[in-house]
């Protein structure tokens, strides 16, 4: 390629871009939470509450995460490998959480599940499962808005290796089962770790559903991006940034971690 | 234009009649009924839910709610500033695209980094850390705290990676030869790009933008703590949907949600659309 000075001005007005964007205000949440050295991180490992509060987002995230997954891979292996009536629509439809807003996500599951006045939540209710204001409707939201994450990963690297492989492993006589794990699920590894990674740092974040369906409840449905709205709320900004902190940790490595396992598309 | 399109045609692997499939054995069918199950459960049936209970209302009290002052003003700034957004992106994001992938210098990986950050980072803290470059206490002195800028500002910042990662694998399976064919020609690189490059990053670029217009206008976490809900001027369409909820006002939150909805659903049948142009193209 010739030398050419829009190269450079391109490069400079994305660079720049980004760092306005992106790179300057995440630094300064960082900059924000050790302003007084390691005593707001201290503080909130210290408070009964927001170790709680860290502790149902973790749990809440990793029940997730097998849900979708588990889900995500047996939809996937369905869709590419099967035929069955409807499947475009279903295929379409499983990217319908992506585009939802997370409030009507949470309110949706409240009409449904609401212990009084949701459609199923009274007789759910009487048979003593309690979903909304309680961690299981926290799971069914954070579930709801990861769904396709998995599923986007696998699907593509399903159809790019083809299924001879898995032909072939038939007709020596394996079964269906043995085909999976000793066939298809290594060749789809990567894509599933990609897939679970970006799952994990969503749940972990999930903010709007959650707070719909949670009742924000202290010490018990109260997750930790609620208290990170909670706590700058109430001005107690060195503990929400502690916890900003802890989340963009998370949310940071699980990027890094990504773009370093996936293969490189470029050339 | 039938080059391009040759061109764009290299097999990724080749294509198999993978429409075909296998038809469903019982084991297949099972799986697949439990799939649809969950699936109803934790999905269809609750956005059902949200347009029945809408339609329950009636049309009148439904055309009511939505077009009540302060509503109306939410729907049009979140689907207008959406709208503003998705432009900025098209270009913007097709200009990140094209650097990473047409241009090599040190720090190229730190960028891809950045691009995914907000898509990784939890809303509320999207809304913390611009708040601390953008806020009261800017080292810019730029405070855009509760005015609309901070909501144009957050959805900028959430739709950021969705033009740039739907473009940027198209722009690198890309074949050269046309675009040097016509620069042999003596094409500019401006009608190169115009004529060669843009046409088959066309179908990407609007399936970027339909996922950035969907992910702004459902929009909530980010702006909690920076655009100060102000009604009428900050306030969008979820927040107006999220104070009916906690006034117990179920039916109007349902009719505004059903709004959000048939903008999502419309997303979604266009994304299919563009998606099945793509895979056709290659």
């Amino acid at each position: 390629m010739v030398r050419n000075p829009t190269k450079y001005v391109l490069r400079l007005v994305i660079v720049a871009y980004l760092v306005l964007l992106v790179a300057w205000p995440v630094t300064l949440v960082v900059k924000n939470a050790f302003a007084d050295g390691l005593d707001s991180l201290r503080h909130i490992f210290d408070d009964p509450d927001l170790t709680h509060a860290l502790g149902l987002t973790v749990q809440v995230a990793l029940i997730s995460v097998v849900i979708n997954t588990v889900f995500g891979v047996g939809i996937s292996l369905l869709l590419v490998r099967y035929r069955f009536p409807g499947k475009r629509l279903l295929s379409a439809l499983l990217d319908m959480p992506l585009s939802v807003s997370p409030i009507v996500v949470g309110f949706s599951l409240v009409l449904v599940y609401g212990g009084r006045t949701g459609w199923f939540g009274p007789t759910l209710e009487n048979a003593g499962l309690q979903i909304i204001f309680a961690t299981p409707g926290i799971v069914m939201a954070t579930v709801f808005v990861a769904l396709p994450l998995v599923i986007r990963e696998v699907v593509p690297v399903l159809e790019e290796i083809g299924d001879e492989q898995e032909q072939a492993a038939r007709s020596l006589g394996a079964n269906a089962l043995q085909t999976f794990r000793r066939i298809t699920l290594p060749a789809i590894k990567w894509g599933v770790v990609y897939g679970v990674v970006l799952s994990l740092a969503r749940s972990l974040g999930e903010f709007g559903a959650v707070k719909v369906v949670s009742g924000n409840v202290l010490g018990e449905t109260r997750t930790a991006t609620l208290a990170v709205e909670e706590l700058y709320q109430n001005f107690n900004t060195d503990s929400a940034y502690a916890i900003a902190f802890l989340l963009t940790l998370v949310a940071v490595a699980s990027v890094i971690v990504v773009s370093v396992i996936r293969p490189k598309e470029d050339r | 234009m039938s080059a391009t399109t040759v061109a764009t045609d290299r097999p990724a692997g080749d294509r198999r009649p993978a429409r075909a499939g296998l038809p469903l054995t019982r084991a297949s069918g099972l799986g697949l009924g439990i799939a649809m199950l969950w699936f109803s459960l934790l999905v269809l049936i609750p956005l059902a839910a949200v347009v029945v209970t809408s339609a329950g209302g009636g049309w009148s009290n439904f055309w009511h709610t939505v077009t009540n002052e302060q509503t109306a003003a939410a729907i049009k700034l979140t689907v207008g500033f959406a709208f503003l957004v998705t432009l900025v992106n098209v270009v913007m994001g097709t200009l990140i695209a094209w650097v990473l992938v047409r241009d090599r210098f040190f720090g190229k990986r730190a960028l891809e980094v950045l691009i995914d950050i907000p898509f990784a980072l939890p809303t509320i803290i999207a809304g913390l850390v611009l708040l601390s470059l953008y806020g009261p206490k800017s080292p810019l002195g730029i405070n855009v705290a509760n005015t609309r800028a901070s909501v144009f500002l957050a959805f900028l910042f959430v739709t950021l990676p969705f033009v740039v990662r739907t473009v940027q694998p198209v722009l690198a399976e890309l074949d050269k030869e046309a675009e040097e064919a016509a620069a042999s020609l003596g094409a500019s690189r401006l009608t190169i790009f115009r004529r060669i490059i843009l046409p088959s990053l066309t179908p990407a670029i609007a399936a970027g933008a339909a996922l950035s217009f969907a992910r702004a206008v459902g929009e909530y976490g980010s702006l909690v703590l920076l655009s100060g809900n102000l009604p009428m001027r900050t306030e969008v369409t979820s927040v107006r949907i999220l104070s009916s909820i906690e006034n117990d006002n179920l039916d109007s939150a349902a009719a505004v949600a059903t709004v959000l909805l048939a903008i999502s659903l419309t997303v979604i049948v266009t994304l299919d659309l563009l998606q099945r142009r793509m895979v056709r193209r290659g």
